[in-house]
C-alpha cells in the first residue's frame, strides 16, 4: 500500500509539469494583449506600454517567461493579477468556497440520488423503474450544461419563479466570511432568512451541476451492480439466509463500488470543468467565474497560478479515491 | 418421516427465446441422516433442483410442484421471510467454485460469523468463539489467525473448508453439497469429500452430493438418483444400482467409468449429448443416445415406473433387479 502511494505521489510530479507547460502556452496562443485590453476603448502611450510590459515581464524571450514561471510555481509564488493587483493566490482562497459549496453540494446530490437509484434499476432490471432511471440518465447526460442551466432558469426563475437567477445570496444580506461557505456562515451567524436565502440561491446551479455527475454514477452503479449480482458470493449470501437488504448493501454494494468510486474521483474533475460552465451562467461567485473572467483579460498571472491550482485540488481529490480504493478492496490493500 | 419430500417439481426460466423447463416432475425423498446422491451430466437439472429447495432459484426462474416439504414446513407456503429461517439454518449449501464463493471484500471470520448471528445470535465472543471451534472442525489449523484472513490469501481446498464451517455453522439437517470437489486438485478432493462424511456421520445430518463421478457416488451415497435433462431416469441404493442398473443411462454411465472397464481396449464413452433446454426430442430423453431405442422410445415418453427399491423412467428396462426388486 505504501509503495502504491508512493507511486501515485510520484505520478503528481509530470502531470503537474504537464499542467503548466498547457496552461502558459495556451492562454498566449489565444490573441488579445493583455495591456491592451486593459486600456479597453482608450490609448495607451507607446512608452507607457513599454514600461508595463517591462514590469509585467512580458518583454522577456518566452521561455525565459516559463522558467521564470515555473520557478515562482515551485517557491509558492503564484503572483498578481494583472488588473486587479491582487495576489492570485489570495483570491483563489476567497473565491474557492464558493466553488467547492456548489460542487459540494452538487456532488452530494449526485451520490445521494445517483447511487440508490442505481441499485434500485439493478435489482429491478428490466422494469419500468429501471428504463425510467437509465432513460433519463442518458438524457442528462448528453444534456450540454450550458442549455440545461439556461433552460432551468428559464422554467424555475423565470416562469415559476421559484428560485432566483443568479448570485449566492440577496443583496440585502451580509455575513461575515468565517468559513467562506455560504450555508455554513449564515448558519454560524444565526441568521436563519440569510441562510433561506443562501440555499435559495444554491439550489438550482448545484442541481444543473450534479445533472452529469448523477447520470455517470447512476448508469456506472447499475452496470456494476448487476454484474456483482451475478456473482458465486451473491449465491452464497443468500443460501445463509440472510435478508435482501444485507445480500444488496452489503454482500454485492461494497463489491460494486470499486468502480463507482473511480468514477467518482474522474467525476471531481468534470465537476470543476461543469462549474466553470455552471458559474459563468449563474453568476456564481466562485474560481470559474473568476478563471473566464481572466481568460477574457488575458490576466496571465491569474490563468496560470489559478489553473494550476485547480489542478493540483483534482489531483489530490483523485489520490484519496486511490486510497479510498485500496481501503475498499483488501486484494488492492493487503497487495497482490 | 421424510426430511425432505418432493413432488413433482419442476424449474421453469424466462429466457429471451421463451420459456424452457430445466427441471421437469422431479420427485426426491430424503430421510434424516441419509446420504443421497445425485448424479448427471452438465445440464442435467440437478444443480437447479437443489437451489430450488434452497429456495435460491434465479429471479427469471419459476419453480412449482404438488408437494415441497422440509422438516415437517411446506415450503410452497413459506413466505420469503419464513423461507429465510429455513435457509442457511436448517438446510445449508455448498457450491462448486470455493474461490468465487466467498466474497472478496469480508474477511472469513465476518462471513463466518454472520450466518450466526443472523440464526442463532448471540454476543460476539461467543460468536468468535464458536467460528474458531467451527475452523478447527473442519481442519483449518491457526483458527484464530485464519479468521482475520481475505478468502484471496487462502487457496481454493482452505475456501471450500470455510465455505463448509459455514454451511454447519448453524446445525443444519441437511447439507447440500454441489459438486463440491470438481474445482479442487484431486489430492485435495478426497481430503474434502472425506471431511464432509465425517461431518454427516458425526451429527447425522442428511447430505446430498450432487456430483457427475459416478465413482464418488459409488463410495459415498447410500442412495442414487441418476437424472438426465431435468428428469430423474433412475433411482435405487446405491448398491443395487451398481450392482444391476436398469436404465440404459445409468448402466452407460457406469460403462465410462475407468475403473470398471479393466481390460477392455477403448473406453467406453456415451455418443452425442445432453440434449440443450430448448431442443428436447420427443419421446424418451434419452432416445437419441440410447443403444436399446424401440419405436415406442421415440413417441411416448415414459413415467417413472415405481420399483420395489426404487424407480427406473424406461419402458424396457434392463435385466430386472436381483433380489427385491
Amino acid at each position: 500500500m505504501l509503495r502504491f502511494l508512493l507511486t501515485r505521489l510520484a505520478l503528481i510530479i509530470p502531470t503537474f509539469l504537464g499542467v503548466t507547460l498547457m496552461t502558459f502556452a495556451m492562454i498566449r496562443l489565444v490573441p488579445g494583449d493583455p495591456i491592451l485590453l486593459m486600456y479597453g476603448e482608450r490609448t495607451v502611450d507607446e512608452s507607457v506600454y513599454q514600461k508595463l510590459k517591462a514590469e509585467m515581464g512580458l518583454d522577456r524571450p518566452i521561455l525565459v517567461q516559463y522558467a521564470s514561471y515555473l520557478n515562482d510555481m515551485a517557491h509558492g509564488n503564484f503572483g498578481k493579477s494583472i488588473t486587479t493587483r491582487t495576489p492570485v493566490l489570495s483570491e483563489f482562497v476567497t473565491l474557492f468556497p464558493a466553488t467547492v459549496e456548489l460542487s459540494l453540494t452538487a456532488m452530494t446530490l449526485a451520490i445521494l440520488i445517483g447511487l440508490p437509484a442505481g441499485i434500485v434499476a439493478a435489482v429491478r432490471r428490466n422494469t419500468a423503474f429501471d428504463h425510467t432511471v437509465m432513460g433519463a440518465s442518458l438524457t442528462g447526460y448528453s444534456m450540454p450544461i450550458f442549455w440545461w442551466g439556461l433552460l432551468m432558469i428559464l422554467t424555475f426563475s423565470v416562469w415559476l419563479g421559484w428560485t432566483p437567477v443568479s448570485g449566492r445570496m440577496a443583496v440585502k444580506y451580509f455575513i461575515e466570511p468565517v468559513t467562506g461557505f455560504s450555508l455554513i456562515d449564515s448558519y454560524l451567524a444565526g441568521d436563519w432568512s440569510a441562510f433561506k436565502s443562501a440555499l435559495h440561491h444554491l439550489i438550482l446551479p448545484a442541481c444543473v451541476l450534479s445533472t452529469v455527475p448523477l447520470a455517470v454514477i447512476a448508469r456506472m452503479t447499475r452496470s456494476s451492480m448487476l454484474e456483482v449480482l451475478n456473482e458465486d458470493y451473491i449465491r452464497t449470501a443468500r443460501a445463509k439466509g440472510l435478508p435482501p437488504w444485507r445480500v444488496v448493501g452489503l454482500h454485492a454494494l461494497r463489491n460494486a463500488l470499486i468502480p463507482v468510486i473511480t468514477v467518482i474521483g474522474l467525476q471531481v474533475g468534470a465537476l470543476l470543468g461543469g462549474a466553470i460552465l455552471t458559474e459563468t451562467i449563474f453568476s456564481w461567485p466562485g474560481v470559474g467565474n473568476w478563471l473566464i473572467e481572466s481568460i477574457r483579460r488575458r490576466d496571465y498571472p491569474v490563468v496560470q497560478g489559478g489553473i494550476l491550482l485547480a489542478a493540483s485540488i483534482v489531483m489530490i481529490v483523485n489520490l484519496m479515491v486511490d486510497v479510498l480504493y485500496g481501503l475498499i478492496n483488501p486484494r488492492i490493500r493487503k497487495g497482490h | 418421516m421424510a426430511l425432505l419430500e418432493i413432488r413433482n417439481l419442476s424449474v421453469d426460466f424466462a429466457t429471451h427465446g421463451g420459456k424452457v423447463r430445466a427441471v421437469e416432475g422431479v420427485d426426491l425423498t430424503v430421510d434424516e441422516g441419509e446420504v443421497l446422491g445425485i448424479v448427471g451430466e452438465s445440464g442435467s437439472g440437478k444443480s437447479v433442483a437443489s437451489l430450488a429447495v434452497m429456495g435460491l432459484v434465479a429471479a427469471n426462474g419459476t419453480v412449482s410442484a404438488d408437494r415441497m416439504s422440509f422438516a415437517g414446513h411446506d415450503l410452497m407456503k413459506l413466505s420469503p421471510r419464513q423461507r429465510r429461517m429455513i435457509t442457511g439454518r436448517d438446510a445449508a449449501m455448498i457450491f462448486q467454485e470455493p474461490m468465487t464463493s466467498l466474497n472478496p471484500c469480508f474477511t472469513v471470520g465476518f462471513q463466518l460469523m454472520e450466518g450466526m448471528a443472523e440464526h442463532i445470535g448471540g454476543s460476539r465472543a461467543t460468536l468468535k468463539n464458536r467460528a474458531i471451534e467451527l475452523l478447527d472442525q473442519v481442519g483449518i489449523s491457526d483458527a484464530e489467525t485464519r479468521l482475520r484472513a481475505y478468502p484471496h490469501q487462502l487457496s481454493g481446498g482452505m475456501n471450500q473448508r470455510v465455505m463448509i464451517a459455514m454451511a454447519i455453522a448453524c446445525n443444519p439437517r441437511l447439507l447440500i453439497a454441489d459438486e463440491p470437489t470438481t474445482a479442487l486438485d484431486v489430492t485435495i478432493q478426497r481430503q474434502i469429500l472425506e471431511l464432509l462424511l465425517d461431518l454427516q456421520r458425526k451429527r447425522g445430518m442428511a447430505l446430498i452430493l450432487i456430483t457427475h463421478n459416478m465413482g464418488v457416488v459409488a463410495e459415498t451415497a447410500h442412495r442414487v438418483v441418476v437424472m438426465y435433462a431435468g428428469q430423474v431416469m433412475e433411482e435405487r441404493p446405491a448398491a443395487a444400482l451398481f450392482k444391476t442398473p436398469r436404465h440404459p443411462y445409468t448402466a452407460a454411465l457406469l460403462e465410462a467409468l475407468p475403473e470398471r472397464s479393466s481390460g477392455k481396449k477403448r473406453l467406453l464413452a456415451i455418443p452425442g449429448m445432453v440434449p440443450g433446454l430448448d431442443d428436447r426430442p420427443q419421446g424418451c430423453l434419452f432416445n437419441p443416445r440410447c443403444p436399446y431405442v424401440a419405436p415406442a422410445c421415440l413417441s411416448e415418453r415414459p413415467p417413472l415406473l415405481a420399483e420395489a427399491s426404487g424407480g427406473v423412467r424406461c419402458i424396457k428396462p434392463l435385466a430386472a433387479a436381483a433380489g427385491s426388486a
